[in-house]
């Protein structure tokens, strides 16, 4: 589907995910709405994303950025193994790819994790308070110069 | 191998006492992935007040059968979000639960599966006989398992665990109806699933249920919903024990002690004042983390004293047909519709999603019609704005227009502000 704007440029396009064990949706359903209100279409893939799931929506439409919520606690554990599977794709190496939610069962483990999560080549990892904001900032920012533009679409 | 124990611990048995007793049950949301802290955690359950039942919740690799990734967390010592019953095998868990659970103190399983198979087969193994959710409640909010796949996972199921009669024990079987997303699902939906799910249970042979009803934003509202549950409950499962559970609000949780205290004290009212015969905890820490067995031992005592000082003569002995704002009469107008398009409970369900008789707001599942849509009104009670096809009509409102994520977050946010606000303004309608 053509996603074009009154001064017919494309929208930006996000590709939103969560873990393949987050079975939470509130959190989906927020950041949907939050993403479209940022100018951009987003498809939302639901619960329980299964990676492959993930990565072949993100080879058949190429997003301009890839986000990931998951709020169940065992986020830190699956989230390098994403990142490593979308990785793996040339295609999809230089797409945004942002994590975040409640990514550990305290939020000490949590603080702990996000340099790991960093280095394994995610985007930006957002959790706590400033979160949100930080977010929309990263959508203002990528959706200025949205990676359709400079891209033939097939 | 070790022979099956004798039937002691049943959890029909128990709640039968409680009901002569005339006592509220209350039982924790726990599960941990250590053996040693889960027993510890159901002993301090067990001694935390006079009736207690014990939960055993599971680990969300092994509600979506990932038991590879539980063996890899167990074997690098991740911790898991639950107790791990498949992968443990039953000898861990008959020796975790030796000396623990008895006639006094029951034990349940909780765990999310929309495929609880090898779950079921699992805690019979244990020796266990009580666990909970629901072909509906355990599919649509909470993964991509296709709703007639999940029918056919839980009749099945739901059929090995009825089997269990055969050995003098009688297995109880929840219904997870009554929550459907945690918040923001209109009570006559709650009240109809619930009903419905438990129908289904016992058309597979279980011959005790509990119907399920979440907390929601408004405690009239509430009553009135629960007074419905049951008066549908007397209808249409008169061949079947069954008893009332509140679960504490499922939604987003107070983050201040005070308010979540509160907010848990006003559950277990509720349950009193309704004739409920159980609730289910939420804990002061549920907002940021999973959690301790002490933030559980204290919200079991909060429940517990809560429930006590409702007096017992305002404990209604049996229910009229429920006053107020329609929600029995639009329950069992779903229901009924729901009845209508087939004798078999699982093909009723799936072709009434699909038809969108039933349609759960804001359930992102493919087999979810996705037309409904609620909203919390002025007066804190939740209401229909969009009703799709379902077979209701009272009081809808058409907003013409979706929620923003700001009104979303606000209507998450809700029951967390009302509880978590020291303005006397705000908290009138708590």
């Amino acid at each position: 589907m053509p996603r074009i704007t009154g001064e017919g440029r494309h929208k930006p396009h996000a590709i939103l995910a969560t873990t393949s064990s987050d079975s939470h949706t509130w959190n989906l359903l927020f950041i949907q709405l939050l993403i479209e209100e940022s100018g951009w279409s987003v498809a939302n893939l639901g619960s329980c994303t299964p990676v492959g799931l993930l990565r072949d929506e993100c080879l058949r439409q190429p997003p301009d950025m890839i986000v990931i919520s998951t709020v169940n606690g065992h986020g830190a554990q699956e989230a390098p193994g994403i990142i490593a599977v979308l990785h793996a794709e040339p295609a999809l190496d230089e797409i945004p790819v942002y994590l975040g939610g409640k990514l550990c069962t305290s939020t000490q483990d949590e603080r702990d994790a996000v340099p790991g999560l960093l280095a394994a080549g995610y985007t930006g990892v957002l959790v706590g308070e400033d979160a949100v904001p930080v977010f929309r900032t990263a959508l203002a920012l990528a959706g200025a110069r949205p990676r359709a533009l400079a891209r033939p679409r097939a | 191998m070790m022979a099956a124990p004798p039937p002691a611990g049943t959890f029909h048995d128990f709640m039968e006492r409680a009901r002569r007793a005339d006592r509220l049950v209350v039982q924790p949301r726990m599960g941990f992935s250590s053996v040693e802290r889960m027993r510890a955690g159901l002993i301090a359950t067990r001694q935390a007040a006079d009736w207690t039942a014990g939960t055993v919740t599971l680990d969300s690799y092994t509600r979506v059968g990932d038991l590879a990734a539980t063996r890899r967390a167990l074997r690098e010592g991740h911790p898991l979000n639950g107790y791990p019953i498949v992968t443990l095998g039953p000898d861990t868990t008959r020796e975790m639960l030796r000396g623990i659970r008895d006639a006094t103190f029951p034990v349940q399983v909780r765990h999310g599966s929309a495929a609880p198979g090898a779950i079921f087969t699992a805690l019979m193994a244990c020796g266990l006989d009580a666990t909970e959710g629901g072909p509906v409640s355990y599919c649509l909010p909470y993964g991509r398992v296709p709703l007639n796949v999940s029918v056919r996972a839980w009749r099945e199921a739901t059929r090995q665990l009825a089997d269990l009669a055969a050995t003098g024990v009688t297995p109880h079987l929840e219904s997870f109806g009554g929550c459907m997303l945690g918040q923001l699902c209109p009570p006559s939906l709650l009240v109809a699933i619930s009903v419905l799910e438990c129908m289904f249970f016992a058309q597979q042979g279980i011959a005790s249920v509990s119907l399920s009803y979440a907390q929601q934003t408004h405690p009239d509202q509430d009553a009135e919903a629960v007074a419905a549950l049951r008066s549908i409950a007397s209808d249409l499962l008169p061949q079947v024990a069954w008893h009332v559970v509140i679960y504490a609000y499922m939604g987003l949780y107070p983050a201040t002690p005070a308010g979540a205290g509160d907010l848990l004290a006003d559950a277990a009212r509720l349950a009193r004042r309704t004739g409920a015969a159980r609730l289910i905890v939420k804990t002061a820490a549920e907002a940021t983390q999973i959690p301790t067995i002490g933030d559980n031992v204290t919200a079991l005592r909060v429940a517990a004293q809560a429930a006590a000082t409702v007096s017992a003569d305002t404990v209604p002995a049996n229910t009229g047909p429920a006053k107020g704002t329609g929600i029995e009469a639009e329950a069992r107008a779903i229901i009924e519709q729901v009845l209508s398009l087939n004798s078999d409970l699982g093909r009723a369900l799936t072709a009434a999603f699909a038809m969108g008789y039933l349609d759960v707001p804001y359930c992102l599942h493919p087999d979810n019609a996705q037309r409904a849509r609620s909203y919390i009104d002025a007066d804190g009670y939740i209401r229909w704005g969009e009703t799709g096809a379902l077979p209701v009509s009272a009081g809808t409102r058409s907003r013409g227009h979706g929620l923003t994520s700001g009104e979303l977050l606000h209507a998450l946010s809700y029951v967390r502000d009302r509880y978590d606000t020291s303005d006397p303004a705000l908290a009138t309608h708590r």
